[in-house]
């Protein structure tokens, strides 16, 4: 594919740097941290292959000024090669996002099943639900973005030719979310797999709604244990579950689902995107590396009102949400607890912290409701 | 298209690659009820998408909004934006036909008719207070040599900020004012700013968010108004400029004088500066959204019709008149109290005079036939023929 030139990035280097540099003073995001009056500069007059520019990397939080204690990101990738042409701007980024990840690491992928220790005793009295999920970007193709609806189209037929030839467990079915009947509407709805158009301005404002919802759908197997999501927030996020705690199976069913649609993306030419350096290669960097979150809903009515509590989760590399997911509150004691790490470790190493963190702080919970001291089993930092 | 044009367009498209088919890129409109999805068909788009205009604006950004937007069963959206001046050039094939749909038939060889002299108005003066509470009129402009909101940088934003600042500070006598850019007024400005209801906020509607126009907000807008609060101007929301002239009672006379003065007053000043407005002969000024091209003029009233507003034939003496009514929230808002917001229906092919002469006389007739109604008595012989 021939270079795509971006016309108006060009018509818009007829102002000075300082004419378009965007006024940031207000703002909380990792991205107003690190953009410079020099960075953007430099960067302002490259383009990647398909055409994405700096202003578009930064559109999403130049728009969203963000939060006083919540630090969002604020910038995008529109395809692979942004991450390489945009590194001046990504790598810092990457760093204060990912715990000091520095531009020579490497990353280590492992979805080896096998390699996790445990997992399958988690107590279900406590444990209600076990999760993971990650997310794909197939090569070849821009990002949600900046990708055109033929693009995403393609994705989707892709994905779908990928998925239905899936059998066994995995056997399942496709919902375009352009098409759907009412029925299976309630159904997906019911079984909390529906996704909608996103409403946050962090998404829409760096354009990954356009042309909703033409191209998105959900696939699902037979068992309603594997969900994928095509073109959401990225290509694919695929989705394992259950009720109860045993985390050991989600992960498998999580680790051999992955990879037998890998192995039909990779007969098309059209693998994951992946680098020994950024692991997979996700449209937002905090999701760089394994992309992965795996998380369980558990009930810590007592630890959770514990004044260490959240010194426990930091150590363990854990962190907490609401049972809605990110930006909601916990209900009923409940949470929601996973690991806090994207890259760096593998996801055997995550999903590893999230089986023995929360193994640790369910036997603390019952200590609490015995009354008992919790103090000798603060663990030290991971 | 003029020579230019096209070889600017031609040559700026072969630069970029399209390695998927029209085919492979057409949108899906099939359930889509607005302008652009009902004129778009894929050969016109295979065409389209092979041009870009000399700013870089292509056929996805001019549809975008209709696209994300499917509308609505009973009104009419647009569906379409232009990103700058030479957009209603270079896509002419889709904008002429939503052109024409969306006013009244107007055709590719029309003319428009700009008059901006307010002595043209014939009467004006004296619609009734007790039922005329308030009259306004508004229009927008674009500066021409700078992209439209929906494709603009930051740094074109910010010249035609600076550029409107500076003619606006330069005004004297009753249109004297003072400029409140929005992303530094005080708490007391912005409160009361939003008491005089003059603060425009952050667009959250979905039709013009998906076109881009809220990039970057609130960065280089703001709002000018006069010392007396009847002269107003927005600065980059949906277009580059928004004049509005407004007063309490019903002198719409006096109201459209200001707005005429104001606007002849503030192009002169743009003009010294390099500056025109654009306009054109066919289109008349250039806006964003091609509903508001020719005089861009809305104007209108805010007129007690509790009786008039029940009666059967409400509808179609707006219609006769060539008005249409609003809630007094503004466009998509319901009537409060039986007070209506009526004005102007057209935009293109009328001038400035006319449309304003419309207000007047329709809504002079309007209140008669509400007075009638109020004494029990009949209507019908108050009918107007279709203006």
């Amino acid at each position: 594919m021939a270079a795509m030139k971006n016309c108006h990035n060009d018509y818009k280097m007829k102002f000075s740097a300082d004419e378009e540099f965007p006024d940031l003073s207000q703002h909380n995001n990792h991205m107003a941290k690190v953009l410079t009056k020099e960075i953007y500069a430099k960067l302002r007059s490259k383009s990647t292959p398909s055409g994405f520019t700096l202003d578009d990397v930064i559109q999403t939080g130049v728009d969203n000024p963000g939060h006083p204690f919540i630090m969002t990101v604020g910038c995008v990738a529109g395809d692979e090669e942004s991450y390489e042409v945009f590194k001046d701007l990504l790598d810092p980024i990457i760093s204060d996002r990912h715990g000091g990840y520095k531009p020579t690491d490497k990353h280590k992928t492992d979805l080896n099943f096998e390699n996790l220790k445990g997992g399958d005793d988690l107590d279900p009295n406590y444990v209600l639900s076990s999760r993971v999920r990650t997310g794909r970007s197939i090569k070849g193709f821009t990002l949600p973005p900046h990708n055109s609806r033929g693009e995403r189209r393609g994705i989707e037929k892709l994905s779908i030719e990928a998925l239905s030839s899936l059998d066994g467990e995995f056997k399942g079915k496709y919902y375009p979310l352009n098409g759907m009947s009412d029925a299976e509407q309630e159904q997906l709805i019911a079984d909390h797999f529906l996704f909608d158009k996103p409403v946050s301005p962090l998404l829409t404002c760096a354009g990954m709604a356009r042309d909703w919802p033409d191209g998105r759908g959900i696939w699902h197997n037979d068992n309603k244990t594997f969900l994928v999501w095509v073109n959401e927030e990225d290509h694919l996020r695929v989705i394992s579950m259950q009720k109860g705690g045993n985390m050991k199976e989600v992960f498998r069913r999580f680790c051999v689902g992955l990879q037998k649609i890998e192995e039909i993306f990779k007969k098309h030419n059209h693998g994951f995107m992946w680098n020994e350096h950024l692991g997979y290669i996700l449209t937002c960097p905090s999701n760089l590396g394994t992309g992965l979150r795996g998380g369980v809903h558990v009930k810590l009515a007592k630890l959770s009102t514990h004044p260490k509590f959240e010194e426990i989760l930091t150590r363990l590399r854990l962190q907490k949400r609401g049972t809605g997911g990110v930006d909601t509150a916990s209900v009923g004691g409940v949470f929601d607890i996973s690991n806090a790490d994207r890259l760096g470790s593998s996801e055997v190493e995550q999903v590893q912290l999230v089986v023995d963190g929360v193994k640790l702080m369910v036997e603390m919970e019952k200590k609490l409701e015995k009354g008992e001291s919790i103090d000798g089993m603060i663990p030290a930092q991971k | 298209m003029s020579d230019n044009i096209e070889k600017i367009s031609e040559s700026m498209a072969k630069l970029t690659l399209k390695w998927l088919s029209a085919e492979d890129e057409f949108p899906d409109v099939r359930k889509h009820n607005n302008h652009m999805a009902k004129v778009l068909n894929l050969e016109m788009y295979k065409k389209l998408r092979e041009r870009v205009t000399p700013n870089g604006f292509t056929i996805d950004g001019v549809i975008q909004t209709g696209v994300d937007n499917p509308g609505h069963p009973f009104i009419m959206t647009v569906g379409c934006v232009a990103g700058d001046e030479e957009t209603y050039e270079v896509f002419k094939e889709l904008l002429d036909p939503v052109i024409e749909a969306r006013h009244g038939g107007y055709k590719p060889q029309d003319k428009h008719k700009t008059d901006l002299k307010s002595e043209n108005l014939k009467g004006g003066d004296d619609l009734d207070p007790n039922y005329v509470l308030s009259s306004r009129v508004r229009t927008g402009r674009s500066i021409r040599g700078f992209c439209l909101p929906p494709h603009c940088s930051r740094g074109e934003r910010r010249a035609v900020e600076k550029l409107s600042v500076e003619a606006l500070d330069s005004l004297s006598g009753d249109l004297k004012g003072k400029y409140y850019a929005l992303k530094n007024m005080t708490e007391a400005e912005q409160q009361q700013l939003i008491d005089d209801h003059f603060l425009f906020d952050k667009p959250v509607s979905p039709l013009l968010l998906a076109s881009g126009m809220a990039r970057d907000w609130p960065d280089a807008r703001g709002i000018w108004h006069n010392n007396n609060k009847t002269f107003l101007v927005w600065v980059n929301e949906e277009d580059h400029l928004r004049v509005i002239s407004m007063q309490k009672g019903g002198n719409m006379r006096e109201v459209f004088s200001r707005f005429c003065t104001g606007l002849t007053k503030i192009e002169t000043l743009f003009k010294e500066r390099g500056h025109a407005f654009m306009w054109n002969e066919h289109l008349g000024y250039i806006l964003t959204c091609p509903s508001n091209l020719g005089t861009g003029l809305r104007a209108g009233v805010h007129v007690k019709l509790p009786n008039m507003s029940k009666h059967a034939k409400f509808e179609e003496v707006l219609k006769k008149l060539r008005l249409q009514k609003r809630g007094t929230g503004g466009v998509d808002t319901a009537a409060v109290g039986g007070v209506f917001d009526i004005s102007n229906a057209d935009r293109l092919g009328f001038s400035e005079v006319e449309l304003v002469q419309m207000v007047v006389d329709g809504v002079k007739l309007l209140v008669d036939m509400e007075k009638r109604l109020e004494k029990g008595q009949s209507i019908d012989d108050l009918m107007p023929a279709q203006k």
